[in-house]
């Protein structure tokens, strides 16, 4: 870095700085994993806008010139790459995002692809559940990583609720649920009255719009399954 | 004791300036001794409302900044003898006003007034928030429609988070006041239903204006409804809500259309 400065008053500083990024694996057939990717896609529009995403070509290993090609298809879904992994070459195009190199898994994993072996016991993560007496106020915000929100009011439109857990509204929920929001597929959101305005689990959501119209103004549960959120009458 | 309360709405144009002005000349003409302060500085209306533009010399930034005193800023009420304006200033912006000195100047009216209301600006930013910010009630302004519902809903919020009561652990008590309500648009499912209104937002019913002339009529002469036309129905609404203010149990009737069999065979509405 020394050499770096040639004017010592105006020395620029590098730090090194980790990120979390999204890392897509296309899987041959490429047509068919496009498919799966537009049908994921349409069940979550919007998820990759503004993530960073990383293209890891380490099981489809491509020709060099089937790369761009990937690139532009991806662009074209809004899927913008920000760099490559893949441990067959040293470099890539100038035309085609940076190589990336000494990738390690973030914290916050997937859901594994593969059926989980017989899982282990674990030790139950240590989970707190929040309770909100007063009604959520439009423009308020309930953040809570670590466990079910329980509220007893309603919660307004324009509100929002984040939970690590499960969310209980026992009034009209209005406003935003997010159950699961820290990778939880198990997560549900129940309410009394559903007048709201999104309902996600898991990062996968469903806008009032594309709910059914009969599930407005009903008691629901909102649960994940076969990767869509599923809105059902609470009975 | 004096009770500061507050008159907001977060959404603007559903009537606190005119509401304000009716309750406070209500109570006024109830016996209470009653201060308005008009916390719209740069947009002020409360003086126009009340028929106190031409006498406006000092204002509310003024006191606040130690330019005039209280008792010069105050403009005493020419048909009530107990009703007190401090008007804003309409030359400066919000920021002109501080909150040690809306803090002084409250707690001076307090030893006088029996009530201060503030009519706060519309919005959520500092004006809205200081008009608040030692207010022991607060009376929420609301049409019965989604927009302004939504945003008395994020105003209860901030009165729960930011004003001082709020943060010495107490809590503001809260009434809505419903103004604007159409009877005839109302049984046409054209607005929200009051007790819509009422679920939504959780919080007691002060009292419910209905949409008519007569208030405008008052606006426009500079004199508050519940003086001008005493015997209107949003007048007598008004007196209701103010009774109710204080504590007392009026029961809230819903407005209905009136309509005269003539009307109602020509289909026409009564203004």
């Amino acid at each position: 870095m020394n050499s770096v400065a040639a004017d010592p008053k105006k020395s620029i500083r590098f730090r090194a700085r980790s990120f979390v990024a999204f890392a897509l694996v296309p899987e041959a057939p490429l047509d068919e994993w496009l498919r799966s990717l537009d049908g994921w896609v349409e069940n979550s529009p919007g998820f990759f806008a503004g993530r960073p995403v990383v293209l890891d070509l380490n099981v489809l290993k491509p020709e060099p010139g089937e790369v761009a090609d990937l690139v532009s298809q991806l662009t074209e879904r809004g899927i913008r790459i920000y760099a490559i992994e893949n441990k067959a070459v040293d470099a890539m195009g100038p035309d085609l995002p940076p190589l990336l190199i000494g990738a390690r898994e973030a914290v916050i994993e997937e859901a594994p692809v593969e059926p989980a072996s017989p899982p282990e016991p674990e030790e139950p993560l240590p989970s707190t559940t929040l309770i909100v007496e007063a009604p959520i106020r439009s423009g308020q915000s309930i953040f809570h990583p670590d466990g079910d929100v329980i509220v007893l009011g309603s919660a307004g439109s324009g509100s929002e609720i984040m939970a690590g857990g499960s969310i209980h509204v026992y009034g009209a929920l209005r406003g935003r649920a997010f159950a699961g929001a820290w990778g939880n597929r198990k997560a549900r959101i129940f309410c009394r009255k559903n007048e709201a305005e999104l309902l996600a689990v898991d990062g996968w959501y469903r806008t009032a719009e594309d709910m059914e119209s009969s599930s407005r103004g009903m008691p629901i549960q909102a649960f994940l399954d076969e990767g869509g959120v599923v809105v059902a009458a609470l009975t | 004791m004096a009770k500061v309360v507050v008159v907001t709405s977060g959404k603007g144009g559903v009537g606190k300036t005119t509401s304000t002005a009716a309750l406070g000349a209500a109570l006024a003409q109830s016996g209470k001794r009653v201060a308005l302060i008009d916390f719209d500085v740069g947009l002020r209306n409360l003086d126009l409302v009340m028929g106190a533009e031409r006498r406006v010399v000092f204002d509310l930034v003024n006191v606040t900044q130690g330019v005039a005193k209280l008792s010069q800023a105050l403009i005493r009420d020419k048909r009530l003898e107990s009703l007190f304006l401090l008007p804003a200033s309409q030359t400066r912006d919000k920021d002109a006003l501080t909150e040690e000195g809306v803090a002084s100047v409250i707690a001076r009216l307090r030893e006088k007034f029996d009530y201060v209301l503030c009519d706060s600006p519309a919005g959520i930013e500092r004006g809205a928030q200081l008009a608040m910010r030692f207010a022991d009630e607060a009376v929420i302004v609301t049409n019965p429609e989604v927009s302004s519902v939504r945003d008395s809903d994020r105003i209860i919020g901030l009165l729960d988070s930011k004003t001082l009561k709020a943060e010495q652990g107490e809590s503001v008590t809260k009434h809505i006041l419903v103004t604007r309500y159409d009877a005839a648009r109302a049984s046409r499912g054209e607005m929200l239903s009051i007790d819509d209104v009422l679920e939504i937002l959780s919080t007691p019913l002060l009292g419910i204006i209905p949409e008519s002339q007569g208030v405008l009529r008052a606006s426009n002469v500079g004199s508050p409804v519940t003086l001008n036309e005493p015997t209107n129905a949003a007048a007598r609404a008004y007196v209701d809500a103010a009774r109710r203010l204080q504590g007392e149990d009026v029961p809230v009737v819903l407005p209905v259309e009136k309509r005269g069999l003539l009307n109602r065979l020509l289909g026409r509405r009564v203004a």
